[in-house]
């Protein structure tokens, strides 16, 4: 249960070329689920590859423990990894396959049935001990890969995109399973994902990277509503923030912000929203649009009503729609970063 | 007939076909039909090859067990029928059974020889190194070589009086530069020779087949390996080389049929002696029945080849059935 | 620090085993290319360093080889017979790698495999009944009977290869064809063959150095030196008597072999692709 840290990571695959992981550091909480987020090309999984000692860093440091392992073989730092094809060894049984880091490790003979069947149980994969990888579903494949990694009782682990080779039907399932597997081990996890659902679901906090470097660390609740930069504003939700240009600013609203004017408190910013096209999603509808007569009429926005809200929004109507001033978010247009401190001054 | 091919390299487990369409009740309305055509046309373009193998290799087999059976020679003109005559005289003679245990050891120390040689360099070669392809290309010079002249490079090599090798031993005083090892003129040099020979020529072959292997492993699981603690060693024996089992097969397969029914290395090498001590099978087949024009006991040697290409397609076609399952 | 230590050790010994393998497998080419050039008062002076031109190098091997020997027309002999037996090869691999490409179900699998297994028959159990057949056809000291007789290794092993090359090709290209209007086989000659160069480039080449590793069958059908093959004629004709001559013949190995090693290696891996028989995926 340690706390993974690392202290101006960077990584680049050609002396002075770009960097895939550029300058980052962060400190995790002990027993903490941590997620790293970002697209492909973030230097998500590089960042985790370092820090299982799978690639060496160009710069800065790891710590696990308090210990810096920046030069140690993976197989001295007492971690364990789950990797995105779960890299069971096919030619060995799930016992064979779970038994074997207790023998590299050393670990002595007569403890390793025990600890076997105590990850086995753990995991409710008992029954398939004597099977072979090839004939588990992926499902079952995931839990062998955690008992494997979890037989060690490791300090830390490491998640790469697990979910992603699942049906989309079983990764709902698969998710909930690892959420629990957290909170029975309490083991400091790092998890990567390029799904930011998965990120919000099952983090404590999420690190938002792009470009090899961090946008922002915070709790899902913080990246979501307190986003640092445009990036992670338009990367964390799902239709992302609209961002209407006012002046030098970005100004971003999310679409379950963009109401008709009566199902807005606060101080509203009133539109004229005329539909252009509608996806009717069954639990609520999302609204494309345009908001008529602004400065911003040729830009599209997206609305977010619910399937119980009033009205006919179909396409070519146009509504009154309206948005809680003080949820504008607003951003620098060269930098793309935050401002908080200005107050917008709005004229349509 | 629909088409539906299974994957490439797909086992032999038959694929439950689909069954030929029944005869509808307009009967004459399908039989040359698209479908029927395209079979047709399946038969039309594989019979030349079929044929051909049948013609040129399926009956030349046959006749082999016939000749065998027979007294024929190079200028009988009809057979007659013998029995198991030839084979009993073969049993009995020192020079066939010398030459049956010759190809044994020369065929399991080579391949053996070439295992090991080809693990360990397949290996190294896994990973891209500046040069590779260099080093790729000598490494494969043995083999694509025609081995009659290999054979006839290493003959100069190990020349009785002009040897390069025992220049070099000479020089390192391994041995008395007066009373050099005659490779090719001792029997137990001579047999090392040959060994030494099919070793090199085949190393390539199997070198490249498991590199094959190799990198049909999926880079995660050396990974995962290493993160579970696991070190060089135990990686490799535990890991990596159970995983290139199949491929290992095929690669010693091979090995086996290409060195156990090869005559040139001998031929060309040693011709057989001193006196008949590093003759093979096939060798020993070509002397009795081409030179020494007794056909049908030359056909009864070379029969005995048979129960290696029995056991070794089984073992191979096995080995493809299996893979399929992962 | 442990891991870089590591790391160096480990390149030490990566070396060390590549340079060693590479040394000892193509030690003999070298050997062979030094006394080619060698003066023969050179070579056969025990006390000379072998590694050292100790008087200049002479052309004199090449040109006795050339000149004063039937190399030249084995060459040529070698090189017709590899062209005749690529193009007997072709015709007849090709379309049947095609037909068992798209046969369905047991019969095109099982057939597949049993085309294979009959690379299996060695040379050395042919030759004898063969010899027979060569003589009743009175083909006997004439290339033709090689020419006749080559296809037997070339076309299973090609026939396997290119029926694998042939089933990577998706079905839908076909259909379309058939769609546009095509006749089944006017889409494998207009669509199939064209698409399919590289792979029976691939098979041309491989057929062709098949046909160069012969021994057997030119040894037992040939018996004239003018009508024989390089493979053949170079261990078996370049000795007068009981006397090998070394420089020429080293010289004619190298000679022979190295345009072969060069265009080997440009198709080495679809060579290996047929060989490990599914059993890599």
């Amino acid at each position: 249960m340690a706390i993974v840290e690392t202290r101006h990571l960077t990584k680049q695959y050609r002396r002075g070329g770009p960097s895939a992981v550029d300058d980052v550091s962060l400190r995790s909480a002990e027993g903490e689920f941590l997620v790293f987020l970002g697209p492909s090309g973030s230097g998500k999984s590089t960042l985790l590859r370092m820090i299982a000692g799978l690639e060496q860093p160009t710069g800065g440091d790891i710590l696990i423990g308090e210990q810096v392992v920046t030069d140690l073989a993976p197989r001295d730092r007492r971690i364990a990894m789950v990797f995105q094809s779960y890299a069971l060894y096919p030619h060995l049984s799930v016992r064979e396959n779970i038994q074997f880091p207790l023998k590299a490790q050393k670990v002595p003979r007569a403890d390793h049935a025990r600890k076997v069947r105590w990850a086995s149980d753990l995991l409710g994969i008992g029954h398939l001990l004597d099977r072979r990888p090839r004939e588990l579903s992926g499902g079952e494949r995931q839990r062998v890969a955690l008992a494997r990694a979890i037989v060690r009782e490791p300090s830390i682990f490491l998640l790469d995109e697990p979910l992603s080779n699942l049906d989309a039907k079983l990764r709902a399932s698969a998710r909930e399973e690892l959420a629990r597997f957290h909170k029975q081990t309490g083991t400091t996890t790092i998890y990567v994902t390029h799904d930011q659902i998965e990120a919000m679901a099952m983090g404590n906090r999420v690190v938002v990277l792009h470009q090899g470097l961090v946008r922002q660390i915070g709790t899902p609740r913080e990246v979501y509503d307190e986003p640092a930069d445009t990036f992670v504003a338009t990367f964390l939700g799902s239709p992302p923030m609209s961002l209407l240009a006012v002046g030098d600013v970005l100004a971003g609203i999310r679409p379950e912000q963009l109401l008709p004017a009566a199902m807005v408190q606060g101080t509203p910013l009133r539109f004229r929203f005329r539909v252009t096209n509608v996806e009717y999603l069954g639990s609520e509808r999302l609204l494309y649009g345009k908001l008529e007569g602004s400065r911003f009429g040729d830009q599209t926005v997206v609305s977010r009503v619910a399937a119980s809200a009033a009205g006919d929004f179909s396409e070519g109507t146009a509504h009154d729609f309206a948005v809680d001033e003080r949820l504008v978010k607003l951003f620098d247009k060269t930098s793309g970063k935050r401002i908080t401190s200005r107050p917008l001054a709005w004229t349509a | 007939m629909t088409v539906d091919a299974p994957a490439h390299g797909a086992a032999p487990t038959p694929a439950p076909g689909p069954a030929p369409a029944p005869a509808p009740l307009g009967g004459r309305r399908h039989r040359f039909g698209p479908e029927a055509r395209a079979t047709w046309l399946g038969v039309f373009m594989i019979s030349p090859a079929i044929l051909f193998i049948i013609l040129l290799i399926g009956v030349p087999f046959a006749m082999a067990f016939v000749y065998a059976m027979s007294d024929v020679s190079i200028a009988s003109t009809g057979i007659h029928f013998v029995g198991l005559q030839n084979f009993r005289s073969v049993l009995q003679s020192p020079a066939f059974r010398r030459a049956l245990v010759n190809s044994a050891v020369f065929t399991v120390a080579s391949q053996v020889l070439v295992l090991v040689g080809a693990t360990i360099l397949s290996l190294a070669l896994k990973d891209a190194f500046r040069g590779r392809g260099f080093f790729r290309f000598l490494i494969l010079l043995p083999w694509v070589a025609p081995i009659s002249l290999g054979s006839i490079g290493w003959k100069w090599i190990l020349d009785s009086i002009y040897s390069v090798i025992n220049w070099g031993l000479a020089a390192l005083h391994l041995v008395d530069k007066f009373d050099p090892p005659m490779w090719l003129g001792t029997p137990a040099l001579a047999m090392i020779s040959v060994i030494l020979v099919h070793t090199w020529r085949m190393l390539p072959f199997s070198t490249v087949i498991m590199l094959a292997g190799l990198t049909s492993i999926p880079k995660e699981i050396p990974e995962a390996a290493n993160v579970d603690g696991a070190g060089f060693f135990r990686t490799l024996f535990q890991i990596t080389m159970p995983m290139m089992r199949p491929i290992m097969n095929v690669a010693l397969l091979f090995g086996v049929i290409f060195t156990f029914t090869d005559m040139t290395v001998v031929y060309v090498l040693t011709r057989g002696g001193p006196y008949d001590t590093t003759q093979v099978l096939p060798s020993l087949a070509f002397f009795t029945g081409v030179l020494g024009s007794d056909l049908a006991e030359g056909a009864a040697i070379s029969i005995f080849l048979v129960p290696i290409l029995v056991v070794v397609a089984v073992l191979m076609l096995r080995t493809a059935a299996r893979s399929e399952v992962t | 620090m442990a891991a870089r230590r590591a790391g160096l050790a480990g390149a030490l010994g990566h070396w060390t085993v590549i340079v060693t393998f590479t040394a000892a497998l193509s030690f003999p080419f070298l050997w062979m290319l030094i006394t080619a050039f060698k003066r023969t008062s050179d070579l056969y002076n025990v006390e000379n360093n072998p590694f050292v031109f100790n008087q200049a190098p002479t052309l004199e091997h090449l040109r006795l080889l050339f000149q004063e020997t039937l190399f030249v027309r084995w060459f040529l002999n070698s090189t017709f017979v590899g062209a005749v037996v690529v193009a007997i090869t072709l015709l007849l691999a090709v379309p049947a790698a095609y037909a068992l490409a798209r046969l369905t179900g047991r019969w095109g699998q099982q057939l597949g495999i049993g085309i294979f297994l009959t690379y299996l028959v060695p040379p050395t159990l042919l030759f004898i009944p063969l010899s027979r057949l060569v003589a009743e056809l009175h083909l006997q000291d004439s290339i033709w009977s090689i020419v006749l007789v080559y296809p037997t290794f070339t076309v299973p092993f090609s026939t396997w290869l290119l029926m694998g090359f042939f089933k990577s090709i998706p079905r839908d290209i076909e259909e379309a064809a058939l769609v546009d209007g095509l006749t089944r086989f006017g889409a494998f000659l207009k669509l199939i063959i064209p698409i399919s160069v590289s792979g029976i480039l691939t098979v041309v080449i491989f057929a062709f150095t098949l046909t160069t590793q012969d021994f057997v069958y030119a040894l037992t059908f040939i018996s004239t030196a003018e009508h024989q093959t390089v493979g053949v004629g170079v261990p078996i004709f370049l000795v007068r008597g009981d006397v090998y001559y070394w420089g020429s013949l080293m010289a004619a190995c190298l000679l022979a072999s190295l345009p072969i090693a060069l265009v080997y290696n440009v198709f080495l891996d679809r060579f290996i692709a047929g060989f490990t028989v599914g059993a890599v995926k």
